[in-house]
């Protein structure tokens, strides 16, 4: 299995490609915090391909999720460029922000944030009815395996199922960017395999960008890019020639 | 400063919007509770203070003609400490700048000293010494701008004499000053004068006679036993019947507002700091369950329940001692206003504020154990857990499609609305006390309005259904009926029709009551006494129309026949039958056929008085005739008499119902401001996912106000009932004998009732939802709860 997105080859992240998506370049996040100033980003440049699966590594504090959520919308930067497509979300407004999350963007959370009295198909019909062109709700739960839980509301559902629901919620738009946050950091090891397994197939299936944020080296096996973060910069971007199925993981 | 203490501090200011709302919620009841009760025992000290020291006396009579001879004979009546005989007249006067003419009550002083009972407090000026000096009332005076020196004219005994101010007074016998047989006062055309006794028997050939007396009761003597004696004595001079003070006009509607007072005193605020109890309580069990995990922390660090139900306490009482301190000022200056509002028409020598200690003590207490006892109770749910078990996120919640939605409405709604919708049914008792909460400041709003509603009722009753004539006149002594013709011909008369009024008692059974059975004509249409449904209804032929409540003080019923006593001229007795009730707001009225009330009298027939109707242009040439009449006592203007009721029970009524309202206002928007942040506080993981999942501001707004619209929906017909059952209620405990305010509530009452609470709901929802601006989204991808 080659997905075009190996055929572009591999670059600089620097280099401004054509056919990229995410176009980031020298981006800096700085809080303030008090009279403390964070300085959560340093100059990252990136790109993002059509169907590619990344996973972003690295300590607490490193930048990992103000990456994520400066890609997801949740954030612009205090410097530097970010594209999508033709979209300029360096400045945008929060109205244009919540448009590009309405329209590309979805989220899978570490603890999932279904909506407790909404049902399974009911969560995902939530996203669906706000969406352009969105899946039916029935086919995005199908997708994760949930076809006889569709009645079924969170508290009635294991933690892997519930997050497998949450990802039918973040796919049913069709999304083109699949962001999760330690999509597997509240689940036992087999569940987190099972959600891993459902993740690489939406990737799969879809082609949809899908950026996994992760404190487990492990999961570095099923990228075709792995980022390291350290101290609010990129340290290290490494390719695998060959993605790993989740079930050849182990931690 | 203790890190607990730290973190209340800072939880305060976090929750500042919140501590302010219920500040104020806490300030209303405590503020209307201290309003209601220090109005209510300045009145009363008032009135108990001035009656004691003043001497106002126990039993009051009016007899034709006595001799003073007989004063030893009733001195020693068994139960009378003292007594004090008089001469009391009606008189016509003619006050300067005054069109009509106005009447006077003529009162006799002993020369040269204080009346033994009902002694005047001389506000200005000094006690008359000459046959034609006189002190008036303080509010006739001032009523028309007259001072020590000015004067007057008085037709006396068919005479006109001048006469010179050289004083004005009270009486505690004219706290109330209102011409006999009114209920309104008007202190422009009626007052009183007093005039020395031998000035008053020499103007009316009393000397050596008496026609009034007043006595005061010995201790542990029965008030019915004296009255009874003194009436056996006195039944051959004429007497109108012995009374006590609840049958004392002025007393007795002094008395009924005080009383009026105290059950609103007690029963409103009751309703308010019932429901500021409530709504701490659940205020305060919301706030604790929403800083669970903090709980847990402090649980786990080793902090004792009993350290941190303290410190929940501690932040539910900030708000309280705040309230409580922010109402006692307010409530104390609005009950200062009150008062001076109730010395306008009550004269009393001094009516100030009396705050008593016991009142504020009692508001503190009511207000600090409700707090206490919400945090509580929602604290020890919170330290319930084991602390690991707490600070572990809760599992999602439990929620099952509601009712709602199986009925079939399912397909229509849309997932936010069901998630509206679950959220109310899966926790149906905290929905029902949000709405109960909400309701209550409906219902509040609704018993504020209705008492302006009751006065729009009784007034409309009075004024357009049952007092129909321009004026009423009335004559010093029955004249001849031929009288008629005679007014009929005065200008601008457009229709006459006169009246016969006797003083009776009335007796069935056991009971018996003073009052005036009116005579009227058959074919009436200036007076008319109504029924129930505000029907005019016939006079019969034979038989008494009695007012409903009048019935009901004598335990009589249609059918029945009554002892009528009528206490003038032959004094017949016979028994009538009760033919019809009827039903009106005020007086205690008996009505008889005119002809059959001129052939019980076994009379000539003779009229006390007529109705008149008017043509307006003329009226002022026909109150100068009127003037100049002797044998016309009074003249009632229904205008006049009207103006005077909006201003007493206007004002009165209208001033506490705008306290009452304000307050119920700010309850209103407390509840539901606090409602909504909580929801917000609750529901802020939820909403914020729902941001990052692509919703819009307006549509999580929507997703949050829709649960507080719906809930302020329900809240709105519950209040209504609510609201109808306590106006009925306070209506029902309060039901004085001479006006009977009647139990009303209008559509527009409802309407803005409604409308208010629903302005406080958009208004704290639009608060509510400029702070969905400042959600963090980002913290809510690492949050778990």
């Amino acid at each position: 299995m080659t997905s075009p997105a190996h055929d572009a080859g591999p670059r600089l992240a620097s280099e401004p490609t054509p056919n990229a998506l995410f176009r980031i370049h020298n981006v800096t996040k700085v809080y303030r915090m008090g009279d403390v100033e964070v300085h959560a980003l340093r100059g990252v440049d990136l790109d993002l391909f059509e169907g590619e699966f990344i996973v972003v590594l690295g300590p607490s504090g490193s930048g990992k999720s103000t990456l994520l959520n400066i890609l997801g919308g949740l954030d612009v930067p205090t410097s530097g460029q970010v594209i999508y497509r033709d979209h300029d979300l360096t400045s945008a407004s929060d109205r244009a922000l919540t448009r590009f999350r309405r329209e590309h963007v979805g989220f899978v959370f570490q603890f999932y944030n279904l909506i407790p009295s909404l049902t399974a198909l009911e969560n995902v019909a939530l996203v669906t009815e706000i969406a352009d062109n969105p899946m039916v709700p029935e086919e995005a739960l199908r997708l994760v395996g949930l076809s006889d839980r569709l009645n079924h509301f969170p508290a009635q559902l294991s933690g892997g199922e519930q997050q497998r629901v949450a990802i039918a919620r973040a796919v049913a738009k069709r999304p083109e960017v699949l962001l999760c946050d330690e999509p597997t950091g509240a689940l036992d090891y087999a569940t987190g395999k099972l959600v891993l397994d459902v993740l690489e197939q939406i990737n799969r299936e879809l082609r949809t960008i899908t950026a996994i944020i992760t404190h487990n080296a492990a999961i570095a096996g099923m990228a075709d890019r792995v980022i390291r973060m350290s101290s609010g910069g990129i340290a290290e971007i490494q390719r695998n020639e060959k993605r790993l199925s989740p079930a050849e993981l182990t931690w | 400063m203790t890190p607990l203490n730290r973190k209340l501090t800072r939880d305060l200011f976090h929750l500042r919007g919140q501590v302010i709302a219920l500040t104020l919620v806490v300030a209303c009841g405590i503020g209307t509770y201290v309003t209601m009760r220090a109005s209510y025992q300045s009145l009363l000290e008032a009135q108990q203070e001035y009656y004691a020291h003043y001497r106002f006396a126990d039993i009051f009579t009016h007899v034709k003609w006595a001799p003073e001879s007989l004063v030893p004979a009733i001195s020693a009546i068994q139960g009378v400490a003292a007594v004090e005989t008089r001469i009391v007249m009606d008189v016509t006067l003619d006050v300067p700048g005054l069109d009509e003419p106005a009447a006077g009550l003529l009162v006799s002083i002993p020369p040269r000293r204080d009346p033994v009972l009902n002694r005047l407090f001389l506000r200005a000026g000094r006690w008359p010494e000459t046959a034609n000096e006189i002190v008036i009332s303080e509010n006739f005076a001032n009523a028309n701008q007259m001072e020590p020196g000015a004067q007057l004219s008085a037709i006396m005994n068919g005479k006109w004499a001048r006469l010179n101010v050289v004083g004005k007074a009270l009486s505690p016998e004219f706290v109330y000053e209102i011409r006999p047989g009114e209920i309104f006062p008007d202190n422009r055309r009626f007052g009183i004068l007093w005039m020395k006794r031998d000035a008053v028997a020499a103007a009316f050939n009393m000397e050596g006679a008496f026609n009034d007396a007043t006595f005061s009761l010995a201790r542990q003597s029965n008030e019915a036993d004296v009255v009874r004696r003194i009436d056996t004595l006195l039944d051959r001079y004429g007497s109108l019947g012995a009374y006590g003070r609840s049958n004392h006009t002025s007393a007795r509607i002094v008395t009924d507002h005080i009383e009026e007072i105290r059950t609103s005193g007690l029963v409103l605020p009751a309703i308010f700091l019932g429901t500021v109890a409530f709504l701490l309580h659940v205020l305060m069990s919301r706030l604790v369950s929403t800083q669970r995990g903090q709980v847990a922390v402090l649980k786990a660090f080793g902090y004792r329940d009993w350290e941190i139900g303290l410190h929940y306490v501690q932040l539910a009482l900030v708000a309280v001692i705040a309230g409580t301190l922010l109402g006692m000022g307010v409530g104390l200056w609005l009950a200062s206003s009150l008062t001076a509002l109730f010395s306008e028409y009550f004269r009393f020598p001094s009516l100030s504020l009396r705050p008593d200690p016991r009142v504020m003590l009692t508001a503190t207490g009511i207000s600090g154990a409700a707090a206490c006892m919400g945090a509580i109770a929602a604290v020890r749910r919170a330290v319930s857990l084991a602390p690991a078990e707490a600070m572990r996120p809760e599992a999602p919640a439990h929620f099952q499609p509601g009712l709602l939605e199986r009925t079939g409405l399912r397909p229509l709604l849309s997932p936010a609305t069901r998630m509206i919708v679950r959220n109310l049914e899966r926790r149906p008792i905290r929905a029902m006390l949000s709405a109960l909460a909400i309701g209550f400041a409906v219902a509040i709003l609704v018993v504020g309005w209705s008492r302006v509603d009751a006065v729009d009722e009784l007034a409309a009753l009075q004024f357009n259904h049952i007092q129909r004539e321009d004026i009423m006149v009335g004559f010093h002594e029955p004249r001849p009926a031929s009288v008629a013709f005679d007014l009929a011909h005065l200008p601008g008369v457009l229709r006459v029709e006169p009246f016969r009024q006797v003083p009776v008692r009335l007796r069935f059974g056991h009971r018996s009551r003073l009052t005036a059975v009116t005579g009227l004509s058959r074919d009436a249409e200036l007076r008319r006494p109504l029924d129930a449904a505000r029907k005019s209804v016939e006079l019969p032929r034979e038989g008494l129309l009695l007012n409903s409540q009048l019935a009901e003080l004598l335990g009589i019923d249609v059918g029945k026949l009554a002892t009528v006593e009528v206490l003038e001229g032959a004094r017949p007795v016979r028994e009538i039958v009760v033919a019809r009730l009827v039903d009106e707001p005020v007086g205690l009225g008996a009505y008889l056929d005119l002809t059959s009330l001129q052939h019980l009298l076994r009379e000539s027939p003779t009229v006390s008085g007529a109705y008149l109707r008017v043509d307006p242009a003329s009226s002022a040439s026909l109150y100068s005739l009127l003037k100049r009449m002797p044998a016309v006592s009074s003249v009632a203007v229904r205008e006049t008499v009207l103006a005077s009721f909006w201003k007493i029970l206007g004002d009165s009524i209208t001033s506490t119902t705008f306290v009452l309202i304000g307050f119920a206002v700010v309850i209103a928007l407390g509840i539901v401001y606090n409602s909504a942040r909580i929801s917000l506080s609750e529901r802020g993981n939820e909403l914020a996912s729902l941001r990052i999942l692509g919703f819009t501001k307006v549509e999580i707004g929507r997703i949050l106000l829709g649960e507080q619209a719906l809930l302020t929906l329900a809240a709105i017909p519950l209040g209504f009932l609510i609201g109808y059952a306590i106006s009925w209620y306070v209506a029902k405990t309060h039901s004085p004998d001479i006006l009977r305010v009647p139990f009303v509530i209008s559509g527009r009452t409802y309407a803005f009732a409604a409308a208010a609470v629903a302005a406080a709901a958009l208004l704290s929802g639009s608060v509510v939802a400029r702070r969905l601006q400042q959600m963090d989204l980002t913290a809510v991808l690492k949050s778990r709860e």
